[in-house]
């Protein structure tokens, strides 16, 4: 009888066979097949919940694709997620963590713009790659670092100057402004007033918002009785009392017409009682949140893989809608990585410089499963990723697609080179 | 906007916020009055009581009248059992030392903020007002239920203001507050006072929670807001003053109104502060509070 105090012959020699070989492997799996981690700044908790929730769930899914198909350069990838609570101070702590302590070879996913502006002087720091997916002009204005990259969103500018000759040519010229009173709301102040004046408008008032606001009703009279567009663009979780109380505030009164970025909108259901006077109004969208009819053939694959249904929101709960505008863009990084990583030959922490140049290096993006947004063109000097715009307005309480851009509406002038800057 | 329409609308929003910080700060008076706690885990309760509003109207079926009445009862009840809980397992313990205690609540307001996350989750959640009801003026539209909210609260308020002085258990309150020790030796049972003061202060942040929630949404963090405006209420009005927690409820309510809406929200929060500044150097014991 064999068991473990009294072990056969053959057994002996077998388990012995399998200890030499194990201890024979590690070596061998390290040179090949080490993973490449990955750090993912994610909004799990505080006013960023909503999108940090899809963000995760969207990065999951392109991560479990790349590594179904070869991982990168034939090793498997890591997602190491570490919530920042959307905090400016304690995302520089997990960019630091992430870096340091987990020894993940770049850091990626941050979408609000006080978090990249408090996170990205560390990751220049430390030169470690850190690519946002946050909407903000700060990559390209030249704000912050040669290790600081967008590639897998456009930025407020550009979205901004394909939607203005639109509104003044369709909604009308006299606008006037909403928006959150920091660094994401106030690129949209900027660039917008600039923009509908290259077009003959002008806004006419500005009304800015601190981001922690929970009421509205006592901004609305600032809005100027001539006001033709309201242009609002509004986030964190009072985006919905901000709508609702729009709705109370004009009721069945003359309105002007509305103008908003989805921004405002993101992870709420268009249909939700108090949004009804939202009807036939017009909103800018990156990825159109129900499925337009003339959607690209990777459409449906994508969607299938991040678990979100023709509507926009999740499969397994039509209440949880997806902030479909935002959360392609880890996806589209995450194969950004991939392209970089394989076109750099990196092999470790050591090449990071070499990364960050073959990301440079990169122009077009051709669109496909990898960008399902659609095709892209990376400015390597300016680290910006320029694409197409879309709006949507809601019919029926559902968003229709009315209106695509060229990629060339939004591209402007170069504001930094980013490659002359030292590492 | 013309001037006039202006200034209703702002005093109409200030109103509301007055309604509000006053169910709330009556709560954190009473049991700074009774009990001599400073209780900085206060704007927890009213959070909770958003957050248990919203969990009690998911979970009942029917009208979103029907679920909302619930809520009005259900999740006072819960927050005001909690807090009586809170003060048997520590303040009790702490022999209701001042300074302990203030240390206590604040482990308390963390606890119960991290509670919040892990069970209810990150996110903001709309809970239906009980009826959709716009009033349409000639120059602007309002929401009905935001005067159903002021309504209620000057009910509430005045059902407490009578509990307080028309009731045994307000009087045996009012004595523990004067003298705990006399209050000890006529029999009367401290300990429960205590309990009951301290579940009653809960109870009523709490209903201003669930009173709020159809206007703001329930989030974990919505609890830093009305502590702070609490706090400057109570301070101005007087620690432990009915009285004069509800005029400064009503100053600060009304001028947060109408200066954030002619100027701005943050000069509407500097001036309060100022004035609680200046009631600190000037009166301490606050506008109503008596001589410590």
């Amino acid at each position: 009888m064999t068991n473990l105090l009294h072990p056969s012959r053959r057994g002996l020699l077998m388990a012995g066979g399998a200890g030499l070989l194990t201890a024979a492997l590690p070596g061998h799996v390290a040179a090949q097949g080490a993973p490449i981690k990955i750090g993912f700044q994610l909004h799990r908790t505080g006013i960023g919940a909503a999108y940090g929730r899809w963000y995760e769930r969207t990065a999951q899914a392109a991560l479990k694709a790349i590594n179904d198909g070869g991982g990168i350069a034939g090793r498997p990838v890591e997602l190491l997620f570490e919530d920042d609570a959307t905090d400016p101070k304690r995302g520089s702590e997990v960019v630091d963590k992430l870096t340091q302590s987990d020894g993940c070879d770049l850091v990626m996913g941050t979408l609000f713009s006080h978090v990249v502006m408090g996170s990205a002087p560390r990751a220049g720091e430390l030169k470690v790659p850190y690519l946002v997916c946050s909407e903000g002009y700060h990559v390209a204005s030249g704000a912050l670092n040669r290790w600081t990259l967008q590639p897998g969103i456009t930025d407020v500018r550009a979205q901004i100057s394909t939607m203005a000759p639109w509104v003044a040519a369709n909604l009308g010229k006299k606008v006037t402004m909403v928006f959150p009173d920091y660094a994401f709301g106030h690129d949209h102040r900027d660039f917008f007033t600039t923009a509908i004046q290259a077009q003959g408008g002008e806004v006419i008032a500005q009304i800015a918002v601190p981001p922690t606001e929970t009421s509205f009703t006592r901004y609305f009279p600032q809005i100027p009785t001539e006001t033709e567009v309201l242009y609002h663009v509004m986030v964190g979780p009072a985006v919905l009392t901000f709508v609702k109380e729009l709705g109370e505030f004009y009721g069945t009164g003359a309105k002007p017409a509305l103008f908003g970025f989805i921004d405002s909108l993101e992870a709420v259901d268009t249909a939700t009682p108090g949004l009804e006077f939202l009807e036939g109004s017009h909103f800018w969208e990156a990825h159109p949140r129900v499925k337009p009819a003339d959607a690209g053939e990777h459409e449906a694959a994508y969607r299938a893989a991040v678990g979100v249904d023709d509507n926009g929101a999740s499969v397994s709960d039509a209440a949880d809608v997806s902030t479909y505008s935002h959360m392609f863009s880890t996806w589209e990084t995450l194969y950004f990585i991939k392209q970089s990583m394989e076109a750099a030959g990196y092999t470790g922490p050591a090449d990071r410089q070499k990364l960050v140049e073959a990301m440079e290096a990169i122009s077009d993006l051709p669109y496909g499963i990898e960008r399902p947004q659609g095709a892209k063109r990376f400015n390597g000097k300016t680290h910006q990723v320029f694409g197409s715009q879309n709006i949507s307005q809601v019919q029926g309480g559902k968003l229709v697609k009315v209106h695509t851009t060229t990629i060339e509406e939004g591209v402007y002038e170069d504001a930094v080179d980013y490659t002359t800057m030292s590492f | 906007m013309a001037f006039g329409p202006f200034l209703l609308l702002a005093l109409m929003e200030g109103l509301v916020t007055a309604a509000v910080l006053a169910l709330a700060a009556s709560g954190l008076s009473l049991v700074f009055g009774v009990m001599r706690v400073v209780n900085v885990a206060h704007g927890e309760f009213y959070m909770l009581g958003a957050v248990l509003a919203w969990v009690v109207t998911t979970m009942i079926p029917g009208p979103p009248a029907l679920a909302f009445v619930a809520a009005l009862l259900i999740a006072p009840l819960i927050v005001a059992t909690l807090a009586a809980l809170a003060d048997g397992l520590i303040l009790k313990r702490l022999a209701y030392d001042p300074e302990a205690t203030i240390v206590a609540t604040i482990g308390l307001l963390y606890m119960i903020q991290q509670a919040a996350l892990s069970l209810y989750g990150p996110n903001a959640n709309p809970v239906r007002a009980p009826f959709e009801w716009r009033i349409q003026l000639p120059w602007f539209g309002y929401s009905g239920y935001k005067l159903f909210v002021v309504l209620a609260a000057l009910a509430v308020l005045l059902a407490l203001w009578l509990f307080m002085t028309r009731t045994k258990a307000g009087l045996i309150m009012r004595a523990t507050q004067v003298d705990r020790t006399t209050a000890c030796a006529f029999g009367i049972n401290v300990d429960r006072v205590y309990m009951s003061t301290f579940a009653l202060g809960a109870g009523l942040a709490a209903l201003a929670g669930v009173l709020v929630v159809p206007i703001q949404q329930a989030h974990y963090l919505m609890g830093g807001d009305p502590l702070l405006l609490s706090f400057i209420v109570v301070i101005i009005g007087g620690l432990g003053s009915l009285r004069g927690t509800l005029i400064a409820a009503l100053v600060i309510g009304l001028s947060d109104g109408v200066i954030s809406m002619f100027f701005t929200p943050t000069l509407a929060k500097i001036l309060a502060t100022l004035l609680v500044a200046m009631v600190l150097v000037f009166r301490p014991q606050g506008l109503f509070g008596a001589k410590a």
